[in-house]
């Protein structure tokens, strides 16, 4: 089987301003997003105390919100969570309650109007867990952006290092942008989706400056926009094969993964789809921008090949 | 040009059969079981205890499926929990004859069923987290500023009962927050007492300041203390839930110290959540009081084992089962306790235990200890009421500057669990909750079927994509990506990681991303193919091309993994941890195991016409 019988070389290069047009205008909305709604922290990262309730019937989510008026609370939130029957609710911290009374105290109020309503699971986390947490998140991101950038500029060049990490930068900011946009709760395991696609979309940067490396070898004629284009050519049946593979896994995630899983994997989903069109329509262009020659990577790499090769 | 040599062979062939045992602990579930550990830490589990339990279960005509000993205590397996629950009550009953004070902890656990020979080699299954198994995890903050200022007052009383042991005139100490202000009205005196305290308590660093006949000396706790304070409340701290914990009857405890001044108490099992926190900030003490020597005789003690305690006394009896009458009045609490270490006597060298009291905890033992030469002393540690005679030596001398030192029918061990029981009797500085998560035990075994569910079924599709696809290529590449998992499992079980609910995702999500380098191989072949290549040569210059690939992307995503393992904590930590072996077991398994089957098929050949691997003729 194959999907893709490309005679010839696609002129991606030709609209390289369309498509960096189109980058910034989404990266500009992200940013607008971020800016004017926030994130939607869940309170791993703000303090509070979370409850997972099910319930052996239905929820009736309004009940649930008259039996918490009813006993004084205010400012919590309740939505179902996952099937009909499990509620959860949010309480937000407050200086000198107990958690544990906390908890306590609301499965009373709860099981007030017998409803046989069962406790499986409760968070609490103090405020200053969360700041750290928060803190921890922000230097993980930026350690990997350093990380990733020496790695390219070491096997390759600055420039592709620079622009493979605005490519894949641009990326995370649009998942955080998403996120903003329908308010869906940014948790920890959001954070650690956020930086695996990180990782996972710069493969594809390193694979398609690989090829134009190999092409300023092989093409010795072709000027630099044609050895991107027939760079990016020649890997996009790998570039779409790979990341359809990744995203079968993640979408089984959101199938079967349930509530739990469900925000982890739909960061991983929009991830793995911004990944594609970044690298490939977002990192070919800015490389071309920082005027890449084909001397920053023949040069010394060349003598060695030849020795290896037998 | 496509063969290996027979060692990489036999490599990938010793990686197959180490994975394949170390992943087989995983597929034969648990067994439920009944743990049996000592409640105190002076008892010991051992073989004793081992035909104690057997005993009581023959007695009960309970038929246990398998009985070991190990470090945590007696383990006895049972054949379904109907027995299990039956036999819990029935050994709690045969070890703890008075329920009130239980000496071992009967929990139920679960054990896992492999073979004896599979444990024997190290090969258990993956542990799992909380939110898999369910239970209650705890981030416990030690409030160190209480410890220092607690560590600053029992200085200002070292330094109150120094100055007045050497006539040396003060006017008033106070403490300032984690400072101690000593006043004079001569530069004379403060002189005599700076030489004084400098020598008697090197803790402290001292600065004079004031003027006239205001005189101050400011003494502030040096940071090399102030650190060994901290230390030591947080170790003591440790220990203490360590003990309460014990009492829980929790099979599996994890107490762990994490960063400078956070103790981590994780659960499994355990729903009830008030009550965990009740037990874990309830407060111990120690105290010291005379052993009634006048009604120490056969009579009284005879009279006061059938109730007739004689009036302001109690009775107890000792760790080695000798009755005891102990007076009501206590001499001294453990709050003029500032350490319990144990070690050996300097003249005898048996194992002693040292006590170090603070200045007025001193002052008393010494007059004490002057009046009661030749009698007995006890030393109790009361716990919800209750009270455990320690240890009760006799007095041989006075006993002064606030070192005490407990010898005589020790052992070494002994020793140590002394010191221990003394210091860990109550938390050294206060604790407070800054994190909680209770995972009730049927979230936990969906969360299971869930990421179980995904994993597989993403699986299954992928495969028969990459089947379709790729032909045989396909199937080697399914094959490789089968072996990454085998040995993501074992690596994981051997290493015995923490397997959580992100974990599992991670596996699933490291293969959606392992079967990358078999779609960069398998490309570069056909391409090689479609530009005319011979198949041996296609298929060489193929894995040669795309490894450098293969490599450089691996190594970004390693270095976002190992940010996570890094600056992650909690359930971002399972994750990175099981996707940064997943990137390591993947680059072995797509590169040299899925080259080893397509060297065995096709290597061979000396006149290959072509290989299957989907179509490339298209050209």
């Amino acid at each position: 089987m194959e999907f893709f019988k490309i005679r010839h070389d696609i002129p991606f290069m030709r609209h390289a301003l369309a498509f960096n047009i189109v980058s910034l205008i989404t990266f500009l909305l992200a940013v607008f997003f971020l800016a004017t709604k926030g994130l939607n922290y869940s309170i791993e990262f703000t303090g509070g105390t979370v409850m997972e309730v099910s319930y052996a019937q239905g929820a009736d989510v309004d009940k649930v919100r008259k039996a918490l008026d009813s006993r004084g609370y205010n400012d919590y939130s309740v939505q179902n969570f996952g099937s009909s029957r499990d509620v959860l609710v949010r309480m937000p911290l407050k200086p000198g309650q107990n958690s544990a009374d906390l908890s306590k105290a609301v499965m009373e109020a709860l099981n007030a109007d017998d409803r046989g309503a069962t406790l499986r699971r409760v968070e609490f986390v103090g405020p200053q867990v969360g700041r750290e947490l928060a803190e921890n998140g922000a230097l993980a991101l930026l350690i990997t952006s350093i990380g990733i950038v020496l790695y390219l500029a070491f096997r390759f060049e600055w420039k592709f290092g620079v622009a493979a990490i605005i490519a894949n930068l641009h990326d995370v900011v649009i998942i955080l942008g998403f996120f903003a946009f329908f308010q869906w709760e940014f948790s920890l395991p959001v954070l650690a989706a956020v930086l695996a696609v990180l990782g996972y979309s710069v493969n594809e940067s390193v694979v398609i400056a690989d090829r134009i490396r190999d092409n300023f070898r092989k093409m010795r004629k072709a000027s630099v926009t044609e050895i991107i284009d027939n760079a990016i050519t020649r890997t996009i049946s790998r570039t779409i094969i790979t990341h359809g593979c990744t995203q079968t896994m993640v979408t089984s995630m959101l199938v079967f993964g349930g509530p739990a899983l469900h925000y982890f994997a739909l960061a991983l989903t929009i991830g793995i789809c911004f990944g594609i069109y970044s690298s490939v329509l977002v990192m070919a262009p800015l490389v071309r921008w920082l005027g890449v020659q084909r001397e920053d990577l023949v040069k010394p790499i060349k003598e060695k090949k030849e020795e290896a090769v037998v | 040009m496509n063969r290996y040599p027979v060692w990489v062979y036999a490599t990938i062939a010793v990686a197959l059969v180490l994975g394949t045992l170390y992943t087989l602990p995983n597929f034969f579930g648990e067994a439920p079981a009944v743990q049996v550990s000592p409640a105190r830490a002076t008892l010991k589990a051992d073989t004793a205890v081992l035909g104690r339990v057997e005993d009581a279960l023959k007695q009960a005509g309970i038929q246990p499926t398998g009985m070991f000993l190990d470090q945590a205590g007696v383990k006895v397996r049972f054949a379904d929990t109907d027995t299990q629950l039956k036999a819990r009550d029935i050994v709690d009953r045969g070890l703890n004859p008075d329920s009130a004070s239980p000496s071992y902890t009967v929990a139920l656990n679960l054990l896992p069923n492999s073979p004896r020979w599979l444990s024997a080699i190290n090969a258990l299954p993956m542990y799992l987290g909380l939110d898999l198994r369910g239970g209650v995890h705890f981030l416990l903050q030690v409030d160190m500023k209480a410890a220092i200022a607690k560590r600053a007052e029992s200085l200002a009383g070292d330094i109150r009962s120094q100055l007045r042991d050497k006539n040396v005139r003060h006017a008033g100490i106070t403490r300032e927050g984690n400072n101690i202000v000593v006043r004079f009205r001569e530069a004379e005196t403060r002189d005599k007492a700076r030489a004084l305290i400098a020598e008697q308590i090197p803790d402290l660093q001292l600065a004079d300041s004031g003027s006239g006949t205001d005189l101050l000396m400011v003494a502030t706790i040096r940071p090399e203390a102030q650190k060994r304070t901290q230390e030591f409340a947080l170790r003591q701290n440790i220990q203490t839930l360590h003990n309460r914990i014990n009492e829980l009857g929790v099979a599996e405890p994890v107490i762990q110290q994490q960063g400078s001044d956070r103790v981590v108490v994780q659960l499994p099992g355990v729903q009830d959540t008030a009550k965990a926190k009740e037990i874990l900030g309830r407060t111990a003490t120690l105290e010291v009081r005379m052993v009634d020597e006048d009604n120490m005789n056969a009579a009284a003690l005879a009279a006061a084992r059938a109730g007739q305690v004689p009036f302001g006394d109690e009775f107890y009896i000792e760790r080695n089962g000798a009755p005891l009458l102990v007076k009501k009045q206590v001499v001294l609490t453990g709050d003029r306790l500032t350490d319990a270490q144990p070690g050996f006597d300097n003249q005898t060298h048996e194992p002693a235990v040292h006590l170090t009291l603070d200045a007025t905890g001193a002052r008393i033992f010494k007059e004490y200890t002057r009046e009661n030469v030749g009698k007995r002393m006890a030393i109790l540690l009361i716990e919800k009421g209750k009270g455990e005679v320690v240890t009760a030596p006799v007095i041989r001398t006075e006993i002064g500057g606030g070192r005490v030192q407990i010898s005589g029918r020790m052992t070494t061990v002994e020793a140590n669990d002394v010191a221990l029981l003394l210091r860990a009797g109550a938390l050294a500085a206060p604790m407070e909750i800054v994190e909680e998560r209770t995972v009730g035990p049927s979230l936990g075994a969906d969360n299971i079927k869930k990421g179980f569910d995904s994993t597989v079924f993403g699986f299954a599709t992928l495969s028969l994509f990459i089947i379709v696809y790729y032909a045989l290529f396909g199937v080697f590449s399914t094959l490789a990506l089968c072996a990454n998992l085998l040995f993501l499992i074992a690596v994981l079980s051997m290493l015995q990681a923490t397997l959580t609910l992100p974990g599992i995702a991670a596996i699933a999500l490291t293969l959606g991303m392992a079967i990358d380098a078999n779609v960069l191989i398998n490309e570069r072949i056909r391409e090689e193919l479609r530009s005319g290549s011979t198949p041996q040569a296609a298929i060489h210059a193929g894995y040669e091309r795309a490894f450098g690939t293969i490599l450089d992307s691996n190594v970004t995503t390693l270095i976002a993994g190992l940010a996570l393992l890094i600056f992650g904590s909690g359930p971002v930590r399972g994750f990175a941890v099981v996707h940064c072996l997943g990137i390591l077991t993947s680059i072995f398994s797509s590169v040299v195991v899925s080259r080893s089957m397509v060297n065995l098929v096709y290597g061979t050949r000396k006149k290959l016409e072509g290989v299957s691997i989907g179509n490339t003729a298209w050209k």
